[in-house]
């Protein structure tokens, strides 16, 4: 383990626990500016404001003062569980994304694992116990129903998901994501098709379909089925509170970060963006490698800027649709967008 | 090497996880509110008392969707290794995996016709 390796995990481990507060002030900042509100710009440091931004630092505190409430009948050992499980593996699975180009000759990745696509689609399928176990050590019947359901949404879109990621590494030809970005630099983003034009089509409607079950995957609007308010008061974390709903909630925003981090890296490009990055043969200056983080980042941002938009937009679905929609629409269309992509490739590849 | 990593970093977010555990466990316990009551430490079900046992029965779709998503999700296994290979494995792999999705797609639409996939 040399020193680099070390920087490189604690630099990827504060960069996932620091966005999570901003993307929650974004949050509820966007939903305010969409519901023609101001939102949070009361918390202040020093008599700065900041336009809110220490609001999720407020809330951090609020949380640790809040009482532990645990209920009588709960399974100790689940219920203390499931927070963990739901916040651990999205943050695992950012070891194997790549957030920028090079630093020298040292690739910007925590781990070059060669099938690093693998280890995240089965470390992000994990996640799915977290919610099943809260709702059903919790002993209430709004969280049993709240884990029900969202388990069996989250297996659902996980199809979807995995068919999406299938397509990606076929137009990439490899399950290593730093080969993944770099094929995409030197020959183009596989939302247009990875180089190839004929398959600049079913880039897209993949690249689609890659959005709407990531947003299933992490119970956001419009699917947020599992905490629908209104049927199922809080979903599989009614009975929680205190850091213990703090987790559940940062686990969700993590797994937000995740996705879109994945999202760009397998359809749009990676670090890369013409006339900012590019790729070349030795080492790679710092400020190329900082440039390329850049890029990264603002990409990512701005998908994430996508899930806000579209939930402060869109009402929810109800659960019967939740699943004709995943198993009637997107399973099919994402079957034949691989098969699309399979004949073409082929076709056009002699 | 590279796993190594992995399972560092791994600790590492598992750590933090620990933490946030403990401080529920400590510090919350010794700063925050300790209000226990009987009414309180009942599970909530919109404030009235208990009305059944919550370890009941419940729909036998969810096992449906479940046994559906195991046998979609293996069939994706299958697929990963021809994804990375397809350009070379050529025309005879594509009607290799054709015929294997064939059967796959059979199943889909068997399922759905027979309603499997129906929720009331």
């Amino acid at each position: 383990m040399r020193w680099i390796d070390l920087a490189k995990i604690g630099f990827v481990l504060a960069m996932v626990l620091s966005i999570v507060p901003v993307l929650v002030w974004l949050e509820r900042k966007v939903s305010a500016f969409i519901q023609g509100r101001i939102g949070p710009n009361r918390t202040a440091v020093f008599g700065m404001r900041m336009a809110g931004l220490f609001q999720p630092l407020a809330d951090a505190v609020k949380f640790i003062f809040k009482e532990d409430v645990v209920p009588l009948r709960v399974n100790r050992f689940l219920y203390t569980l499931a927070p963990t499980l739901v916040f651990v593996p999205p943050a695992i699975a950012f070891t194997v994304i790549p957030f920028g180009n090079k630093w020298g000759n040292e690739p910007l990745i925590v781990a070059d694992v060669p099938i690093g696509i693998l280890l995240l689609m089965s470390v992000l399928s994990i996640s799915v116990y977290g919610l099943a176990f809260g709702g059903w050590a919790s002993n209430n019947k709004f969280s049993l129903l709240g884990g029900l359901r969202s388990s069996a949404q989250m297996i659902s879109y996980e199809l979807t998901l995995g068919l999406t990621i299938i397509t990606a590494v076929m137009m990439a030809g490899s399950v290593n994501p730093i080969e993944i970005v770099e094929k995409q630099a030197r020959e183009g983003w596989n939302i247009v098709g990875g180089g190839n034009l004929w398959l600049a089509p079913a880039g897209i409607v993949a690249t689609l379909l890659f959005y709407v079950a990531s947003l299933a995957e992490n119970n956001r609007l419009p699917f947020d089925l599992p905490e629908c308010d209104a049927e199922l008061v809080g979903g599989y974390h009614t009975e929680y509170s205190s850091m213990k709903f703090a987790m559940f909630f940062m686990g969700e925003y993590v797994a937000m970060v995740t996705m879109s981090a994945l999202m760009v890296t397998l359809w749009l490009g990676g670090w890369h963006f013409p006339g900012l990055t590019r790729l070349h043969e030795g080492p790679y200056h710092w400020t190329e490698a900082l440039v390329s983080h850049m890029v990264f980042m603002v990409k990512m941002g701005l998908v994430l800027f996508l899930a806000i938009w579209i939930r402060w937009t869109l009402p929810r679905y109800r659960y019967d649709q939740l699943m004709d929609l995943g198993w009637k629409r997107l399973v099919p269309l994402a079957l034949a967008t691989l098969v699309v992509v399979g004949v073409v490739g082929v076709l056009t590849h002699v | 090497m590279e796993w190594g990593k992995v399972a560092l970093y791994a600790l590492c977010v598992v750590g933090v996880a620990a933490t946030m555990l403990a401080l529920s466990a400590l510090v919350t316990r010794w700063l925050g509110p300790r209000q226990k009551r009987r009414e309180k430490l009942e599970p909530y079900e919109c404030g009235v008392p208990i009305q059944s046992p919550t370890r009941q029965r419940f729909s036998v779709h969810f096992y449906l969707v479940a046994i559906l998503f195991i046998l979609f999700d293996i069939e994706m296994v299958f697929l990963v290794p021809w994804a990375v290979l397809f350009r070379k494995l050529g025309v005879a792999g594509l009607i290799e995996m054709g015929l294997f999705l064939g059967v796959i797609g059979f199943g889909l639409a068997y399922v759905w016709r027979r309603g499997a996939l129906n929720w009331e």
